[in-house]
């Protein structure tokens, strides 16, 4: 091709991504420029940005006792929250590939889940069904049990969230679902003639075919619950409660920067987020070198 | 050895039917709580109503004086559609450049793009919302869809670029062959193969702007200017727990259409999370 033809088609190709680039530059690069430099400072949207240092920062770790209960509320949710979503997960997907007769239907019911779970709606439903009256009580009073006021009591409003969060187990599941259709049957009859049972082979041929799968589910699961908001904001009225105890990071961020106007403090929160995040993903893909398999060998 | 088979086949039936009923149910709830009388809603138990009624479909419909959940429909259906047709514009073009065309920084870019796949929204927000405050668009929908026409949900154009680099190389050379253009090509033959990659696409486009809760709290204020789910946020916000009958009711309108949605084009949200999440 010839250098005029070229630089012609490196023209066009730049016209295609083009919108990308005033994205990536307005509304992604800049914008976190820009948000570095206000967590340095005090803002507030109608004055100009104050430069005070590492001030906001001082104050997060050493002063401000509602965001250590916010670390608290959103470490305790994921810990508890994501393993018990994925082992969910797996178990069905388990079951599900022993190819039972209407497998599209049964994949249907559980997914669903997945697919309204985030919304308002299923927020206030879930507001409604731990309430005092509501109908896990009901259900619970069949055996005699006597509930609580499970939203209102800061002992529990958290554990009304990580259910709602492992009841979407089902997205993660069509994606192990997928990653077991991928490991060849051939496998699995190799080690039948060699004599091993079903658990030494979902020991020794299903969990490492399935590593991969497992890892990305993992990784995708953590950043998603590091940023989990809307249950909690409908649940808690907005305000974390009772006694922060659905104080989640990304509430208390949003309070800070919408609701106290301290929008350079909410920037600083959005960093630390980000670090934070960044090392979790990166311990993770550390240790994936000891326990996730790649087929095509030389580690990843 | 046949009948301990059937016997574990049918445990595992029965289990994962037990799970998927459990797991139905609150939704369920919803439903035939949303079609019964106030005064039934805590005492009857039961999916069946005894008495059914549509009278918290009309209450809710009205949540406040002078609106209706209808212009909050018409304001997310709006919203919905802009990103859908946004997203398939900037994100294929984008996809297109990155997986077919050859241009200088192309690698840098492409590891910049995967780069913000999992930025978190939090680290432009503040930024982002002083722009369009200094634009003077807070309230207006524009803060909710002009940043799709700049290809910013990166996932998209992964998603678009693994699918495109899947297409054989043949059809564009042939086209070359027959004096087609870059632009042609795209137009031509990659948009055209690419249809499943644009449905699954355009459902996922729709379902999380008309689930999103966080960005359309945080621009739009008027109540005119509601979406659904602001609308059913007002519930909270006006009165206590008096009236869930229309509460329940309007939650389950809000759902509907991603409900119908999922039950359309069920094959390509399947297979979109699948395949994502084994390429991821």
């Amino acid at each position: 091709m010839s250098l005029r033809a070229k630089t012609k088609n490196s023209l066009i190709a730049y016209g295609f991504l083009t919108p990308w680039l005033i994205g990536f530059f307005g509304l992604v690069l800049g914008p976190m420029i820009a948000s570095l430099y206000l967590s340095f400072t005090h803002y507030n949207l109608l004055n100009a940005p104050q430069w005070i240092g590492l001030e906001n920062y001082k104050n997060m770790f050493f002063d401000d006792d509602n965001f250590w209960d916010s670390v608290h509320v959103t470490a305790k949710f994921v810990v508890l929250s994501v393993p018990t979503q994925l082992l969910s997960a797996l178990l069905v997907a388990l079951l599900l590939k022993k190819g039972l007769k209407g497998i599209g239907i049964y994949r249907t019911i559980y997914y669903l889940p997945s697919l309204l779970g985030g919304s308002v709606a299923i927020a206030i439903l879930w507001r409604n069904m731990f309430d005092s009256n509501g109908l896990v009580n009901s259900f619970l009073s069949l055996f005699g049990i006597e509930g609580k006021a499970w939203i209102s009591h800061p002992d529990y409003a958290l554990y009304t969230l990580v259910i709602l969060s492992i009841w979407q187990f089902g997205a993660s599941m069509i994606i192990f679902l997928a990653g077991l259709k991928q490991i060849p049957e051939n496998l699995y009859e190799a080690a039948e003639i060699d004599g091993a049972n079903k658990f030494q082979s979902f020991i020794h041929i299903t969990m490492p075919m399935l590593s991969p799968v497992i890892f990305f589910n993992l990784v995708m699961e953590v950043i998603k619950s590091l940023q989990a908001f809307t249950s909690a904001y409908i649940i808690s009225g907005g305000t974390g409660g009772p006694i922060n105890s659905t104080l989640f990071y990304t509430l208390y961020l949003y309070q800070n920067g919408f609701s106290f106007f301290n929008m350079g403090y909410a920037a600083a929160m959005a960093w630390v987020l980000v670090l934070v995040l960044a090392i979790i993903t990166g311990i993770l893909f550390i240790t994936s070198r000891y326990w996730v398999y790649y087929e095509d060998g030389g580690g990843k | 050895m046949i009948v301990k088979r059937r016997v574990q086949k049918a445990f595992v039936y029965l289990f994962v039917s037990l799970i998927g009923i459990l797991m139905l149910y609150p939704v369920l709830w919803l439903l035939s709580s949303s079609l019964k009388p106030e005064a039934l809603i805590f005492s009857q138990q039961g999916l069946w109503p005894k008495e059914f009624t549509l009278e918290n479909y009309a209450k809710g419909w009205y949540v406040i004086k002078d609106l209706s959940f209808g212009t909050f429909f018409k304001n997310s259906l709006f919203l919905s559609s802009i990103n859908v047709i946004a997203n398939l514009i900037s994100c294929s073009m984008v996809a297109y450049a990155f997986a077919r065309l050859q241009f200088p920084l192309k690698k840098l870019w492409f590891v910049c793009m995967l780069g913000t796949l999992m930025l978190p929204v939090h680290v432009t927000l503040v930024p982002q919302y002083a722009i369009f405050h200094y634009l003077d668009w807070i309230d207006t929908f524009l803060p909710l869809t002009v940043p799709k026409f700049f290809a910013t949900d990166a996932f998209f154009i992964f998603l678009m670029v693994q699918f495109i680099r899947g297409i054989p190389r043949d059809l564009d050379e042939s086209a070359i062959m027959d004096g087609c253009g870059i632009f042609r090509i795209y137009l031509r033959i990659i948009l055209p193969l690419a249809t499943p990659v644009l449905i699954t696409t355009a459902i996922f486009s729709f379902i999380w702007t008309w689930d999103d809760f966080f960005s359309q709290m945080l621009y739009l204020n008027t109540t005119s200017n509601y979406t659904v789910t602001l609308g059913l946020k007002l519930f909270l916000d006006s009165q206590g727990q008096s009236a869930w009958g229309p509460m329940f009711a309007m939650s389950i309108l809000s759902i509907l259409p991603i409900t119908i949605i999922f039950f359309l084009f069920q094959k390509y949200i399947v297979e979109g999370i699948a395949t994502t999440g084994i390429k991821g």
